[in-house]
C-alpha cells in the first residue's frame, strides 16, 4: 500500500460495503494484528413519530480536509498502519448506514483508541449538518454539547 | 475578490449558498467582512451571521473572527456541526 492510500476519506451519497472497506485496510503482508471499525446508522427515533428521512449536507473540500486532519492526528498519536473513513451525504432513511471508520495497527490498543478518537473528532469538528424530515416538517438537528466534551477527553493531559 | 459560502441553517435563512465581494483594502478580517455583508444585507443577515455559535472558516480551516483575510480567500459561515 502506498503512503498516499494509507489515510483516506471519502464523502459520497452511495451506500458502502463494510466487508470490502475492512479488507481494504490490509496491505497483504499480515503486518496488521488488529483492525478496529465503527459503523454509524440512521436510528428511528422512538420519540419522533415517523422520522421519514434525514438529509446530510457537507462543505465540499473542507469536510475531507477536516477528517484527513483528524486521521493524521490519530496517526501521530498511535502507531497506525492504515485508516479509512467513509461518510454519506444526501437523503438517508432509518436503518441506512451513515458513516464508517476503520483503522489497522499491529496491536489492538492503538486500533481501538484511534477508531474511537477519529469518531469523536469527526462528530465534534467535521463540517456536516443533518436535517430531519418528519410529519411536523423539517428541522436542523442541534449540535450536542456532549459531542464537544467527549472529543475533549482526548486532551494530552494524562490520557493515552 | 472574496468568495463567501454559507451552509445549513444559515444558507436557508439567507436564501444564499454563495456570493462574492470585491476585494477592499478596508476589509482586513473575517469580522470586517461580516460587518460589510450585514451593512448591505440588513437585519436578516445580522440575525443569521451574528448568531451565538456561528463558526467562521478561511480557506477551509476554522478561524476566529479577528483572523486576517486576503484577496481571493474563501470565507465560510456555518452552524455547529452535526455529522457522524
Amino acid at each position: 500500500m502506498t503512503a498516499a492510500k494509507k489515510f483516506l476519506v471519502t464523502i459520497q451519497a452511495a451506500d458502502f460495503d463494510v466487508g470490502k472497506l475492512q479488507a481494504g485496510l490490509l496491505a497483504g503482508t499480515a503486518a496488521e494484528g488488529a483492525v478496529a471499525t465503527f459503523t454509524g446508522y440512521v436510528r428511528a427515533d422512538k420519540h419522533a413519530q415517523d422520522t421519514r428521512c434525514m438529509e446530510l449536507e457537507h462543505y465540499p473540500g473542507m469536510t475531507e480536509k477536516s477528517i484527513e486532519g483528524t486521521m493524521q492526528l490519530a496517526a501521530q498519536r498511535w502507531p497506525l498502519l492504515a485508516a479509512r473513513v467513509v461518510h454519506r451525504v444526501g437523503k438517508l432513511y432509518p436503518g441506512d448506514k451513515i458513516v464508517w471508520v476503520g483503522v489497522s495497527s499491529a496491536h489492538r490498543s492503538a486500533a481501538l483508541s484511534a477508531c474511537d478518537f477519529i469518531m469523536d473528532y469527526l462528530k465534534a469538528e467535521a463540517p456536516l449538518w443533518k436535517k430531519e424530515f418528519n410529519q411536523q416538517g423539517a428541522h436542523w438537528v442541534e449540535a450536542k454539547e456532549s459531542d464537544v466534551t467527549r472529543a475533549g477527553r482526548w486532551s494530552l493531559k494524562g490520557s493515552k | 475578490m472574496f468568495r463567501i459560502v454559507f451552509f445549513a441553517r444559515i444558507k436557508e435563512q439567507l436564501g444564499c449558498a454563495e456570493r462574492t465581494l470585491d476585494w477592499d483594502k478596508a476589509i482586513t478580517s473575517v469580522e470586517a467582512l461580516r460587518a460589510k455583508l450585514c451593512d448591505t444585507g440588513g437585519d436578516l443577515w445580522r440575525e443569521a451571521l451574528y448568531e451565538e455559535n456561528v463558526i467562521c472558516a478561511v480557506n477551509q480551516a476554522v478561524v476566529t473572527a479577528d483572523t486576517r483575510i486576503h484577496d481571493n480567500d474563501e470565507i465560510a459561515f456555518f452552524p455547529p456541526v452535526t455529522g457522524g
